[in-house]
């Protein structure tokens, strides 16, 4: 058995689909013999030159359509391929060890990947993925084909491969993936974000023993809730998963009946229940799950993985496009949000020794404002197509908010002077994260026309447990009851003020919290799509009363553990 | 023999950029090129050997020529470093 991150609940039993070609750093001994030699090393060098040409065509095109930044990294990339110690210790590698061209490739790839890899420097980190790209590039012309040589298969299978780049996910016969399993990435890559919102089962870092021991045909089981991979499964585990599947199949299927009935209790009370996003080519599958819209756009992933910055009008094409889909519906996004544990090469931020108590969010923005001008230009923009909802993250101090707000007037003045459509009437909110807004609720209420809270900062910060800490990760829980008051407060003083309150972190998805939010009066839940019909299913099968009655109940408790062992005793 | 010393003062360090802009230049002179940072040696006219030196803000770059063109490659590379890379 293999263990990856947990990225996509689910299960999954099907054989695997390996994607060979893209293993760009897999272990390759493959030998030739040596009367192949000539051959084998001018297969190589065409690829190389092939590559050269391709490269140098992109980078016009992205000269004209990207700008002279990205194209400088295509630049580099055809510097890669005239660099002795890299093509030419591929060449030397068929010459004097009589590799096949393909393993000279792999292995000197893998050897840089892995250089990078181990830098303490994260943008030199991420140079591997240049190399992996250059590479991957040399292997494809290699194959003579696309970079999927071996074509997908034409029944059901769980797709295995080295990382999964957005757009081959995109590219996927949905119907047939019922699994991704990869060797890389972890939860906020492209594919897991993509692979939750299109509910594929998915487990990404297993491993390169995983990838090496994943051979297409093979059966294998993923279960996405654990991070569990295995391959050639024996019967037991083969029946015991498959009762597990089955059961979750027909609670899908019950899901899928709510899809277009609404949030709502057996009383009458309506809420929303919406969904997280963060790339735009989500859009489509967010739409047809039936919810009420998009509680959290995450819109640095439109910054991330680059290393320059999204001009105004790439940005707005991006807002517009989810905007103009769900017609109406509210979409709420969130101005950039990065530093902490988010990097952006395109930034130079420095390293801090604390990054969630330093420069990240809101304070990058107004530190920068001509990159939050952009921003607010292409959201107000966007605003005009549809139902757009601007907020702020990491607010700690009124300051902040006003001068987040006094520039995006200045924005909307200049839209008017211009006579470009917006929305006048757009709506702003902020994030309520940290626990001393949340204790100055009633201050910023009278400024917002919303608020959102993020638990997953606000456990961190109100109980000064960093999750990701192994050590102290058991204290991390948003049932703790200094958690639930500042939530309950911020409720509150939201009502009072005459606005209304979300919630964007993990306890919105967690059915267990639903009854108990409610209670507290909460007004829109936001989690990733593929769970949210369950948050659905609780509301619409509890009354307000009932649910007041679990929140009055819960808030006289004293310790994280007991409410939870109330509330599951109560779930039971 | 020519040795100097240059500062990085580009804001991410010799990324892959500049390391590009580098060996594009020294690949112009027929001199050896060598770039050294704490007893690390690279090809100046290797872009990975430059990258994996992972030169960062404020570090401190040797550099060794030698060649008939020393003079020429060591002033083109000079003023490399001293206009940040902006061409």
């Amino acid at each position: 058995m293999f263990k990856g991150i947990p990225v996509s609940a689910g299960i999954a039993i099907a054989p695997i689909a390996k994607l060979t070609a893209q293993s760009t750093v897999a272990t390759n001994d493959e030998k030739i013999d040596s009367n192949r030699k000539t051959e084998e090393l001018q297969c190589l060098e065409q690829s190389i030159e092939l590559a050269k040409e391709q490269l140098s065509q992109l980078k016009e095109k992205a000269l004209d359509q990207l700008g002279p930044e990205k194209a400088e990294i295509l630049s580099a990339h055809i510097a890669f391929l005239d660099d002795p110690s890299f093509t030419g210790e591929m060449k030397a590698r068929i010459e004097n060890q009589l590799c096949s061209a393909q393993a000279a490739v792999q292995q000197v790839a893998g050897e840089f990947v892995a250089l990078f890899e181990g830098m303490d420097n994260d943008y030199m980190k991420e140079r591997a993925d240049d190399i992996r790209d250059v590479s991957r590039r040399l292997l494809k012309n290699l194959s003579g084909g696309d970079s999927h040589s071996i074509g997908y298969p034409e029944e059901p299978f769980i797709l295995v491969a080295e990382d999964v780049t957005p757009s081959e996910t995109l590219q996927l016969p949905l119907s047939l993936v019922k699994g991704i399993a990869t060797a890389k990435g972890g939860p906020t890559s492209h594919a897991a974000i993509l692979a939750r919102s299109l509910g594929i089962p998915a487990v990404m870092g297993g491993g390169e023993a995983f990838l090496t021991a994943a051979e297409t045909g093979k059966l294998m089981i993923l279960d996405g809730a654990t991070g569990e991979l295995f391959l050639d499964p024996d019967e037991g585990q083969l029946a015991s998963f498959r009762e597990r599947a089955e059961q979750e199949a027909a609670d899908r299927e019950t899901l899928e009946a709510l899809k277009d009935l609404p949030a709502v209790t057996l009383d009458g009370h309506r809420v929303h229940v919406v969904a997280n996003m963060a790339v735009p080519e989500e859009t489509e599958a967010l739409v047809a799950s039936g919810l009420d819209g998009v509680g959290l756009f995450r819109s640095e992933f439109l910054f991330m993985d680059r290393s320059n910055l999204p001009d105004e009008e790439e940005q707005f094409t991006a807002y517009q496009r989810v905007v103009s889909a769900f017609q109406g519906k509210p979409v709420i996004i969130r101005t950039l949000d990065v530093g902490g544990d988010k990097h952006l090469p395109a930034l130079a931020l420095p390293r801090e020794d604390n990054p969630f108590l330093g420069f990240r969010a809101i304070r990058i923005s107004l530190a920068r404002p001509e990159l939050f001008r952009t921003q607010l230009r292409a959201l107000l923009r966007a605003s005009a197509y549809g139902r757009l909802l601007i907020m702020f993250p990491m607010i700690s101090h009124l300051e902040q908010l006003r001068e987040a707000k006094r520039l995006l007037e200045e924005v909307k003045a200049e839209l008017r002077t211009s006579g470009i459509p917006f929305d006048e009437e757009i709506a702003i909110g902020m994030m309520m994260e940290i626990p001393g807004a949340c204790l100055q609720a009633d201050a910023f209420a009278k400024e917002v026309q919303f608020f959102s809270i993020g638990t997953n900062d606000l456990v961190q910060y109100t109980l000064a447990v960093d999750r990701m800490n192994e050590n102290i990760a058991h204290l991390y829980s948003y049932y703790h009851p200094a958690v639930l008051r500042l939530i309950s407060h911020v409720i509150n003083a939201s009502h009072r003020a005459g606005i209304w309150t979300g919630l964007c972190g993990e306890m919105a998805s967690d059915p267990l919290a639903t009854e108990l939010l409610l209670g507290m009066g909460l007004n829109e839940f936001s989690g990733a799509a593929a769970v949210m019909p369950k948050v659905k299913a609780r509301i619409r099968s509890t009354t307000m009363d009932q649910a007041k009655q679990v929140a009055r109940h819960v808030l006289s408790l004293s310790s994280a553990e007991e409410v939870y062992s109330y509330l599951r005793d109560k779930t039971e | 023999m020519i040795r100097f010393d240059v500062h990085v003062t580009a804001a991410g360090g010799l990324h892959a950029r500049p390391a590009a802009l580098l060996v594009n230049k020294a690949g112009q002179f027929q001199s050896k090129v060598t770039v050294i940072k704490d007893q690390k040696k690279a090809d100046g006219k290797s872009i990975l050997g430059i990258m994996t030196l992972g030169a960062s803000l404020g570090d401190w770059l040797t550099f060794e020529i030698e060649g008939a063109d020393e003079e020429q490659a060591a002033a083109a590379l000079k003023e490399l470093f001293d206009k940040q890379f902006e061409s």
